[in-house]
């Protein structure tokens, strides 16, 4: 186990090492000054020149590289160009808004997607069936920002139950801000939880064809109960992979959907960071979810091995 | 029970008054970009303009909104027989947010802030004239000019040229301290910054306790926004397919106003084909400029004939050196040697104006035999590889600089235009500063890039505000990027 631990440790490591050189050299290569975007079409050389120096862009490539990547390692993730404010203090500040959102996106999706999937199952062939694939087949065919946009005219201009977009922040109380994150999360989570319930429903199948379902059969449970006190269980773990997943994409992929619902979220910085040519929040925070997801496989790496003996064996 | 009823209506409705007039000493207003930051002498980014542009900072002289200059931080100044020294008078008793007092010091540190080697300053052209500033005592000060100057007024009315202490400029970024009739109170980023009111302000203090700017940048998000009261206000709305919808709505009230913003289609001067002005005329006849106006702006815009705003007194109506007349483009080109055309390369930034025009302009550019390939590029891309690189053939932008013709005597901007008379008439211009031949003078500049056609001039940018209806007192031009709350009163 130790060894196979250290083994997964060293690939990490690699990882984050791969990782930190392709962002920042795909960051660096995209055309466009940093110090010229700000200072605009007037600006004289000498006047970029200087702001280049005070930004530190006038140093060489492998200099930044190594005085960023040495900054993250203590915890010191840069200073923005254009906000000048430490990159971890907007993080931070983001991800108040981009964790809820995605926490009560994917709390919907899986509100949705369970009983929809099973039910699915259950019904495999039948008009029931028919229906949740079909619904399905549409809810991974809208795109969101579309569906958010109806829910904006519906619900924020018509009705007037939600306001269009905008986050009142977590100092105008829990009820306020949960609130403005119902109609985002609604988008988000559409076409996720149709995505989750096909998995769901498929995941259920395979289950159902396996032989401890068939002896399950056998000492006289009904159908249901099988499914229910064995297939579900032993289903879920494609689909916990595919959670896991969808998390990632909501924490940071949810960029349109923060436009529609002008949302300070993550994905919002990052939008904001690439045209304002912000190379290094760019770089910090796709580091910083590049590091995440790689850490959570790490984790996922080694909860397998603690359950599963074959893996450690063969490390 | 009939008068619990009634007592129950009366707080019902002394609540809801209460909760009308609290909104109506506050505005939420719109905007498309979020400023990067909150010093104005420090970026070229307009959106820290709109947000702080005499609302928190101040300089010695302030534009209103039909682009005039009036006395700012300096209630009057008195200027040299030979234009070489200007002395300002400060106004008495004005103090900064902090409570520290602006005085001479104060001014003689931002000029010489704004000009020094390492200066950061976007504009640093405009105080390139000055040699020295002098404080002569606590509320006068002398600039001394190593040239004479006629628009250094002008220049010191730019947001790039307010007055800062030097206690607090080091944090402006994030925390603004400033003269103006607002204080900045709170900015979270990515959503909103809050200002209030300022009640020691030195002039008449603003009508309205406070406002709360939000940044949406997404046009669908911005008429969700408007149409569902959550802002009141939108500068620079950024759906104008949309206007007609808030001009037929009583909600609301629609501002079309002019800015400082000549669109053209520049031309790369300096390579093939566009060096030869038979090419960059045929350029100027092929364009239907009422064509790019309605199919692009939704009919929102003044055509130019030449760079200079329409709505500047010294501006020439040169229209007729360019109608659209896709015949005789067609003749210019063979004329120029390009009698099947050529192909060129037309890049196009980010706006609304440039992506939606430049698909018209391809057509029409067609027309008369010129393939210009689009190629969509993002702003800093434009700066580097366009603007920089003058890797291009042609390129649609703005120019949003007040009175910016000076950028024609300047042979190593973008366009790279080179005619020595134009570059004499500027330095004339400089150093002239009686009204008169200073007119005859702009006039004379906006006639060569005319006839010369060093770029195909298309028309002024407007830009349309939205506002609830009774809200007064917002600016209708634009004549530097400011959203000046000072004045707004919603009754």
């Amino acid at each position: 186990m130790i060894r196979y631990t250290l083994g997964r440790l060293l690939s990490l490591c690699l990882s984050l090492i791969v990782a930190s050189l392709v962002i920042f050299a795909v960051v660096e290569v995209v055309p466009g000054d940093p110090a010229a975007f700000m200072l605009g079409v007037n600006a004289r050389p000498d006047t970029i020149a200087a702001l280049r120096a005070e930004l530190g862009l006038d140093q060489s490539l492998p200099q930044r590289y190594l005085s960023w990547v040495g900054g993250m390692l203590t915890g010191d993730f840069g200073i923005s160009y254009t906000y000048r404010t430490p990159v971890s203090q907007m993080v931070l500040d983001r991800i108040g808004v981009s964790l809820p959102l995605a926490l009560m996106a994917l709390t919907l999706t899986i509100l949705i997607a369970f009983p929809a999937g099973i039910y699915a199952a259950s019904r495999r062939g039948r008009a029931g069936d028919l229906g949740v694939m079909g619904a399905t087949q549409l809810g991974v065919a809208i795109p969101n920002f579309w569906f958010a946009m109806i829910l904006v005219l519906i619900f924020a201009i018509n009705l007037r139950w939600f306001s269009a977009g905008g986050f009142p922040g977590w100092e105008a109380g829990p009820a306020a801000a949960l609130k403005s994150l119902i109609l985002p999360a609604i988008a988000l989570a559409l076409p996720q939880a149709a995505i989750l319930t096909r998995v769901m429903r498929s995941s259920l199948l395979d289950m159902l064809g396996e032989d401890f379902i068939r002896t399950a059969r056998a000492k006289g449970l009904s159908r249901r109960q099988a499914l229910w006190r064995h297939a579900v269980r032993n289903a879920m773990i494609p689909v916990l992979t595919i959670i896991g997943l969808q998390f990632a994409f909501l924490l940071a992929g949810a960029i349109v959907i923060e436009q529609v619902f002008f949302l300070p979220g993550l994905g919002r910085l990052i939008f904001q960071s690439i045209s304002a040519r912000d190379l290094i929040v760019v770089e910090s925070v796709v580091m910083l979810l590049v590091a995440m997801v790689i850490l959570v496989n790490f984790a996922v790496d080694l909860a397998y091995a603690a359950v599963d003996p074959r893996l450690r064996a063969r490390a | 029970m009939t008068s619990l009823k009634s007592l129950l209506m009366a707080s019902a409705a002394a609540l809801f008054a209460t909760a009308a007039a609290a909104q109506n000493t506050h505005v939420r207003v719109a905007m498309q970009l979020e400023p990067p930051n909150l010093d104005p002498t420090a970026g070229a980014a307009q959106a820290i303009d709109s947000v702080v542009y005499s609302n928190i900072f101040e300089g010695l002289t302030r534009f209103m909104s039909d682009g005039s200059i009036v006395p700012g931080l300096a209630h009057s100044w008195e200027i040299s027989d030979d234009g070489l020294t200007y002395t300002f008078f400060l106004r008495e008793g004005v103090t900064f947010h902090d409570g520290t007092t602006m005085d001479a010091e104060d001014v003689k540190f931002s000029l010489d802030r704004a000009r020094a080697p390492d200066s950061t300053n976007a504009q640093k052209g405009l105080f390139a004239s000055i040699a020295d500033v002098t404080v002569v005592d606590p509320l006068t000060v002398r600039i001394t000019l190593s040239a004479p100057n006629g628009s250094l007024l002008f220049n010191l009315a730019w947001g790039d040229a307010v007055i800062v202490a030097p206690e607090s400029i080091g944090n402006a970024a994030t925390n603004p301290i400033g003269t103006g009739a607002f204080t900045f109170l709170n900015w979270v980023q990515g959503d909103r910054l809050e200002i209030a009111r300022n009640p020691n302000y030195w002039g008449t203090p603003a009508v309205l306790e406070g406002a709360t700017f939000r940044f949406i940048s997404d046009p669908t998000a911005a008429f969700a926004a408007m149409m569902a009261e959550d802002v009141d206000v939108f500068v620079g709305y950024p759906a104008p397919e949309n206007v007609p919808q808030f001009q037929a709505d009583p909600r609301f009230q629609v501002l079309v106003g002019n800015t400082e913003g000549e669109t053209i289609l520049a031309m790369n001067n300096g390579a093939e084909p566009f060096n030869n002005p038979l090419v960059r005329q045929a350029v100027a006849l092929a364009v239907d400029r009422q064509a790019i106006i309605d199919g692009a702006m939704f009919g929102m815009g003044t055509p130019i004939g030449t760079h200079f705003a329409p709505h500047h007194p010294d501006y020439v109506d040169l229209l007729h050196l360019s109608p659209h007349d896709p015949e005789r483009a067609r003749a210019l080109l063979a004329e120029a040697g390009y009698p099947d055309g050529f192909t060129t390369t037309m890049t196009l930034p980010p706006p609304s104006y440039a992506r939606r025009g430049g698909e018209i302009i391809a057509a029409q550019l067609r027309a008369v035999g010129i393939e210009a390939q689009i190629e969509n590029q993002e702003w800093a891309q434009w700066l580097e590889s366009t603007f920089q690189g003058r890797n291009y053939g042609l390129t649609i932008v703005s120019h949003t600089e007040p009175m910016d013709i000076g950028i024609y005597a300047n042979p190593d901007y973008y366009f790279a235009y080179n005619n020595p008379e134009m570059q004499e008439v500027m330095t004339t211009l400089t150093s002239t500063t009686d009204p008169a031949a200073r007119s005859e003078l702009l006039a004379r500049a906006q006639t060569i890039i005319a006839e010369d056609y060093v770029n195909a001039y298309l028309f002024q940018l407007s830009v349309p505000t939205i506002a609830r209806a009774g809200i007064t007192g917002l600016w209708l031009n634009q004549p530097t990027a400011a959203i000046d709350l000072t004045a707004v009163t919603w009754p």
